[in-house]
């Protein structure tokens, strides 16, 4: 093996660095920051739209915008948070740390997985892109039909937001492919299946969720499509059509989604804890089947969401039964999480503080969930704020805790550098404060009556005084976002002094450098338990040395590619090109073009070496 | 310590390769796609409020041949790959060739399918039925294609003598694939066509 000068010649050569590198990067960590930063952007819009909701309706008959942009506001803020925010800041962790968890080098189809991220940024680019014509989607995130059908959407609204879904679902399918065959065929040796850290088993069982899940909504899609541009009515009732079906479709999509959202979370919360409590995770393998449990029964409860719609006693039953059925797997975790931090030596880190607090949320938009499974009380509560109130709960107390839990646990590992200690409990408390004033009343407006999606209210309702404290609520966790950004701005003029492991970690990731090195591993580790960093740390006697710095030579990396993107462009072209179905010109020479691109794309990337 | 760690190409933990474990996900995820789309035609049977209904314009015959066509392509590619792990280049490049004969020959009995159909009155917007049956039947084809498409690159490389015995894999993947499509046919075959 020679030793040579290269050894020791600074870190970065010239094709590492630039906008170049970037738009061929393969390497699975600077997908997971372009994720996480893509993400983050997407998430300050949906916030800012949801800003603009709190404005509007913090004192009663409020003009500040009209109906029609109310009804693009929801829509949009729903659709960014959903398919642009949490699900893109799960897949930066995916990306980033599955690979670091199994101890592989990276994922099995890196350029598969570049291309997923650019279809992504593509998709939500095109989505959010209707606002510039003031045509932005306006009938729901959940596009009930008939909101969506040419008669009552005719302006190009919808077609920005199905064709912007369709897209994204692509960008999800290829990636869950591509994390699945990760997880199932690249752990290192020693890592069987139930030696897994939590988060890749959960990632695990979120990818299968993916899978089975967005080819329904994609057919959907479809359907939808072919009704608005070429005449059929699927779910149009004057050619027979019903639109109850669409109902169900986005629902047999709809609520496994809703697991896709919380499953990483589950696994991010199920390492933080263990780390900051001194102890392994309680119930390890009780933890795996009840995540898998719920996945399944994730697939049966569909039609929750449509009691209003009369499916009768039995359908009403049935559904009711799984879905108060699936608050068990799901309470067994949160003893489990409970059962962790029970007589740990607790450590009260920031990560720790979302940790808790995602806890905490987390149970309370589970009890409300539970309330909504018995159809008499759904009911009452359906369409109201009750029902936003609930899945705020879990979505932003669940899913965003936790993911925030997950960026001030994992930031020195992306980075190298730690986040500030005394800034992030200021960004927890004003997050806490603020997320339970703009969402805990809401429960309260809802029993009232106040409905959802409805861009005011009249005076004298008795809405007046908890709305305003609502839109206080709001403000207050734009505020701790800014202080999160300060934090980041801060932490980045910083020096990169993390170390490998800050916090005394339990997996593979702590056993390398901060930032990670291209290649991960210089030698692939050998894997003996769930806290392999743990066994390593007691045969070492409790001190670990910094890991030695390794040069990469004789490490065989793929090469970066330039095709993911370019098929990535023709597909979206292709896709786009739908939109325009009703156009003077010739559509279809644009669908061509777009063909011609993604296949010019495919080709080239199937015949250019890996590397 | 082994030299394991600078192989090209480390074993993957369950020992079967990437690609495969790949095209089998994919392939779970299509059931759900075609199941979606198979459920919407059931659902809808019967339902259209005005003609032509299925019984006035298919065409048994012509279809259930190009049902054994598209069969016997299976099993066709099937030859080809073992003839592709073996190394025998005619057996892989005759059997392949036919494999995709056979699809080519799927795919413009669907398109005559199609035309006539039209031409008989049903179009994608006369009603449930034309909507329903063309959008299952017609993705359905879509996968044939590029299923064609994905076989005859891989006859051109065997042509070129570019599927060795270590490459054949390529073919086992496309031929999983092309399995797949097959299968979801017998399913569509006696649902769409054959279920009064």
């Amino acid at each position: 093996m020679a030793t040579s000068a290269l050894d020791h010649a600074p870190h970065a050569p010239a094709e590492k660095t630039g906008l170049w590198s970037w738009l061929t990067t393969v390497d699975h960590k600077r997908i997971g920051i372009l994720y996480g930063a893509t993400a983050f952007i997407f998430f300050l819009l949906g916030g800012l739209e949801a800003l603009v909701i709190r404005l509007q309706l913090m004192k009663p008959d409020q003009q500040l915008v009209s109906p029609d942009f109310y009804n693009q506001l929801f829509t949009m803020h729903g659709t960014s948070m959903i398919f642009l925010a949490v699900m893109p800041l799960s897949a930066m962790f995916f990306n980033f740390f599955i690979p670091l968890q199994i101890g592989a080098r990276d994922v099995a189809f890196p350029r598969l997985n570049a291309f997923s991220y650019w279809v992504f940024l593509l998709g939500g680019l095109f989505i959010n892109s209707s606002f510039l014509i003031n045509a932005a989607p306006n009938a729901g995130w959940f596009g009930y039909a008939n909101l969506t059908s040419p008669q009552f959407s005719s302006g190009p609204n919808t077609d920005f937001w199905f064709l912007g879904l369709q897209i994204l679902g692509v960008a999800s399918i290829a990636a869950a492919v591509n994390f699945f065959v990760t997880i199932v065929n690249m752990r290192a040796p020693g890592m069987t299946l139930l030696r897994m850290p939590m988060f890749v088993w959960m990632s695990f069982i979120t990818q299968i969720l993916l899978l089975l899940a967005f080819p329904v909504i994609t057919v959907a899609l479809f359907y939808l499509m072919f009704d608005r541009h070429f005449g059929t009515h699927f779910f149009i009732p004057s050619g027979g059509g019903d639109p109850i079906l669409w109902q169900h479709l986005f629902w047999i999509f709809g609520h496994p989604e809703v697991y896709i959202l919380i499953l990483p979370a589950f696994g991010i919360i199920s390492e933080v804890l263990p780390v900051f409590s001194r102890k392994p995770l309680f119930g390890y393998t009780a933890m795996v089947f009840s995540g898998a449990f719920i996945a399944f029964l994730g697939f049966g409860v569909w039609s929750h969401h449509m009691f209003s719609t009369g499916m009768g006693p039995f359908a009403d039953a049935f559904f009711s039964l799984t879905t108060m059925l699936i608050a068990v797997p799901t309470g067994v975790k949160i003893f489990n999480w409970i059962g962790t931090i029970w007589g740990g030596s607790l450590q009260f880190k920031t990560a720790m503080y979302f940790a808790l607090g995602f806890i905490a949320m987390f149970i309370i938009g589970g009890l409300s969930g539970v309330m909504h499974s018995s159809p008499p009380a759904d009911l009452q509560q359906t369409d109201t704020y009750f029902v936003v109130a609930h899945f705020h709960y879990v979505l932003f107390g669940g899913s965003i805790f936790a993911l925030t839990a997950g960026a001030y646990y994992w930031w020195p590992k992306m980075f190298g550098r730690l986040l500030d200690e005394g800034l992030g409990k200021l960004h927890f408390w004003l997050m806490f404060l603020g997320f339970n004033l703009t969402f805990a009343p809401m429960h309260i407006l809802g029993l009232n009556g106040m409905p959802r999606r409805v861009y005011t209210y009249p005076e004298g309702l008795g809405f007046e005084f908890w709305n305003m404290v609502e839109t206080v609520g709001a403000f207050l966790i734009a505020i701790s976002m800014l202080v999160f950004m300060y934090n980041v701005w801060r932490t980045r003029r910083g020096p990169a002094t993390a170390g490998a492991d800050p916090w005394h970690g339990a997996t593979l990731e702590w056993a390398i450098p901060s930032p990670p090195p291209e290649f991960n591993f210089a030698e692939i580790p050998t894997v003996g338990s769930s806290t392999p960093q743990w066994d390593t740390r007691r045969a070492a006697g409790g001190q670990l040395p910094e890991p030695a710095p390794h040069s990469g030579e004789g490490i065989h990396m793929p090469n970066p590619s330039i095709k993911p993107l370019i098929t990535a462009v023709g597909m979206s072209i292709l896709m786009i090109s739908i939109m325009f179905t009703h156009a003077a010109w010739p559509w279809w020479a644009m669908t061509l073009a777009g063909l011609a691109v993604m296949l010019y794309g495919i080709f080239s990337w199937a015949f250019e070496p890996a590397g | 310590m082994s030299t394991a760690a600078h192989a090209a190409h480390p074993e993957t933990t369950t020992g079967i390769d990437n690609r495969k474990v790949a095209i089998w996900a994919f392939i779970g995820s299509e059931c759900l796609f075609f199941a979606t789309l198979i459920s919407t035609y059931l659902v809808y049977k019967g339902k259209s409020i005005s003609g032509p209904m299925p019984a006035d314009i298919f065409e048994i015959p012509l279809v259930t041949f190009g049902t054994a066509v598209l069969l016997f392509s299976s099993f066709f590619v099937v030859l080809a790959l073992n003839g592709a792990q073996r190394g025998d280049r005619k057996k892989l490049i005759t059997w392949l060739s036919l494999t995709v004969l056979c699809g080519l020959f799927f795919v413009g009995m669907q398109v005559y399918e199609f035309q006539h159909f039209y031409h008989k009155g049903l179009g994608l917007g006369t009603n449930l039925f034309g909507s329903s049956f063309y959008v299952l039947t017609g993705f359905h084809g879509t996968h044939v294609t590029l299923g064609v498409i994905w076989l005859s690159t891989l006859l051109v490389q065997a042509i070129k003598g570019n599927i060795p015995p270590r490459k054949a894999l390529n073919l086992e993947i496309a031929a999983l694939y092309w399995h797949f499509v097959d299968v979801v046919w017998i399913v569509i075959f006696p649902v769409v066509y054959l279920m009064r």
